[in-house]
């Protein structure tokens, strides 16, 4: 499948000298939601600022939907939404106003029935006639979406689009990503939150110091890298496995009043029911259960920490 | 041509002149007025003609070209500056606009306001002095020659500052000396011979000359330098504005 967006080379220095982006390669396809992640400063925003026409780069290129962004400008910018980091709208102009101005000023005609849709999808239609200077700041962060969501654009660009948001909020941005990549827009988002990109993406890219490090399924991420453990405390120490529960692995710490149980995470959901029951039927008790999954997070820290903190990391791992 | 950008942003100035309609208008009327009164009745009634026009008519040109020069840079700036300052800007940058709509647009609005106040101007001024206008269609010319090359001016000044200081600066210490002492309130042949070389360095001189020349039938310097000179203003402007937007200077990083 063609890629909706291509990167190839692409280099920042910005002009006090600072490499911002080290020749960064990523392809983005048709429909899907990604993910970037990566810590402050590792050059998410420079990415987007640049794919967006608002940096410009030191080298590589860049195509969306085959259209150069240099060269062809006017046809790669009429696909692209862009939701900026920074909270930054008008003061006095109102609601309505503002989200009209965008769709024209990315060549629509007017058309104040899809305004009206935007605006009631994301819950800013009673304060369609408000200046935005009264709004707060979660309603403003809505009125960029809508501001980006104007033109209908095929490609949406969300720069930590839930920073700062409350969990109804950011619960309600889940489910418009969701929406709009059902109509088959794609939807590139920056985040901290794993949990975002854990919840929301197909794919994850790991962007650090200027550096694409890894970009994944995040299924097969998670598969790789995501084993789960289930910890049973047991309400009598037990001396050894018994025999009959040999097939699942098990294994038993804390001087034999813990079993742990191994499990991939999506395979074997049914496999705890049966380990539970066959428990009981062999007479072990137990006083306490819980999961342990390693997560994106865990996944995360590992890849972006500097080289010599990730020593430190699994040396302090050794007992 | 992306006709419905233009339209936005020309629309969303327009509109923006609106919200500040008294303090916009009624501050260079209430001002211009002052000078009429002043200068007009009061002190002009005691000068004597100047190239066969009453004092007060001779200054009309000075000050509607004075109010045009200082308005189109001060709107122009003001435009481009705001949003820079307040970040929002990066959606016009991040929009399928070409440079030139850009320029059109925003240089559209602000010379269009400051055509208006010139013209509001000068039917107040009807009001306080016999008014006489021979060239008008060059009138107008001359009048939307220099509210595009000041707006362009201020576009320019807008995208350079970097804080208010900046962009009040220019105009006060730059443009209203220039425009006080680029005849004005004055026919160049009453300073001395020295004064007189000297002010023709001031690029206002030939603005003014060439609009009172619309009105008048007389000016301080030949009406074809006049005009050679208020359209090389207007290449200096584009030239720069177009060197800005191929460097994307103080716009990109
Ligand atoms: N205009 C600029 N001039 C110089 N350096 C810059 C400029 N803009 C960004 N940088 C630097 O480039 C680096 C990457 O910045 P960028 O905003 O892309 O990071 P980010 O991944 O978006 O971080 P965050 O998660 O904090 O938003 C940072 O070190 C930043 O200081
Ligand atoms: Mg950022």
């Amino acid at each position: 499948m063609q890629p909706i967006i291509s990167i190839s080379g692409l280099a920042k220095t910005y002009d006090s000298g600072f490499v911002a982006l080290k020749g960064v390669d990523l392809d983005i396809r048709p429909g899907e939601i990604f993910a970037l992640l990566g810590p402050n400063g590792a050059g998410k925003t420079t990415l987007i600022s640049i794919v967006c026409g608002l940096v410009r780069p030191s080298a590589g290129q860049v195509t969306v939907a085959g259209h150069d962004i240099v060269r062809d400008y006017r046809a790669a910018r009429e696909m692209i939404g862009l939701v900026p980091q920074e909270l930054t709208t008008d003061s006095f102009e109102t609601v309505w106003n503002t989200v009209s101005f965008s769709r024209g000023l990315f060549g629509r005609p007017p058309d104040p029935a899809h305004i009206e849709r935007v605006l009631k999808d994301l819950s800013l239609w009673p304060k369609k006639d408000s200046k935005l200077i009264t709004l707060s700041g979660g309603m403003k962060r809505r009125v960029l979406i809508a501001k980006a969501l104007s033109h209908e654009p095929r490609v949406l660009f969300l720069d930590e689009p839930t920073a700062g948001v409350d969990v109804e909020l950011r619960r309600d941005m889940w489910q418009l990503v969701r929406r709009l990549r059902d109509t088959g827009v794609t939807v590139i988002l920056t985040t901290h939150y794993i949990e975002e990109a854990e919840e929301m993406a197909d794919r994850v890219g790991v962007i650090a110091r200027g550096e694409l490090i890894l970009v994944e399924d995040k299924a097969t991420l998670m598969r790789k890298l995501g084993g789960k453990q289930l910890t049973l405390q047991l309400a009598r120490p037990l001396a050894q496995i018994p025999p009959a529960l040999a097939h699942y692995g098990l294994s038993l710490a804390k001087g034999g009043r813990e079993i742990l149980y191994r499990y991939e995470a999506e395979r074997e959901e049914t496999a705890i029911v049966d380990l539970l029951q066959e428990l009981g039927a062999a007479g072990i008790g137990f006083a306490d259960l819980h999961t342990t999954q390693r997560s994106l997070e865990d996944i995360f820290v590992s890849l972006v920490a500097e080289p010599d903190a990730a020593e430190a990391a699994e040396a302090g791992k050794q007992p | 041509m992306n006709l419905h950008a233009v339209r936005a942003i020309y629309l969303f100035e327009m509109a923006r002149t609106r919200r500040t309609l008294l303090q916009s208008v009624l501050a260079p009327v209430i001002s211009t007025s002052l000078y009429f009164v002043v200068f007009g009745s009061a002190i002009g009634a005691r000068i004597p003609e100047v190239g066969g026009v009453s004092y007060g008519a001779f200054i009309v040109p000075g000050l509607v070209m004075l109010n045009l020069l200082t308005q189109s840079v001060s709107n122009a700036s003001f435009a481009i500056f705001f949003p820079k300052f307040s970040r929002t800007i990066y959606e016009l940058l991040s929009a399928p606009v070409s440079h030139f709509e850009i320029v059109l647009s925003y240089v559209g609005a602000a010379a269009t306001k400051s055509i208006l106040l010139s013209l509001i101007i000068l039917a107040t001024a009807a009001f306080f002095v016999p008014l006489r206008i021979e060239h008008p269609a060059w009138m107008l010319f001359f009048l939307v020659l220099t509210a595009l090359s000041f707006s362009l001016l201020g576009f320019i000044l807008g995208i350079w500052a970097d804080n208010f200081e900046k962009l009040q600066l220019v105009p006060l210490l730059v443009i209203t000396p220039l425009t006080f002492l680029g005849g004005s309130f004055y026919s160049i042949d009453m300073l001395p011979p020295a004064w007189q070389t000297v002010t023709l360095f001031n690029p206002v001189v030939y603005l003014v000359s060439g609009f009172r020349w619309s009105f008048y039938g007389s000016a301080d310097v030949a009406v074809g330098v006049s005009l050679g000179m208020s359209l090389l203003f207007l290449a200096v402007f584009v030239a720069i504005v177009t060197w800005i937007f191929r460097t994307g200077y103080r716009l990109k990083p």
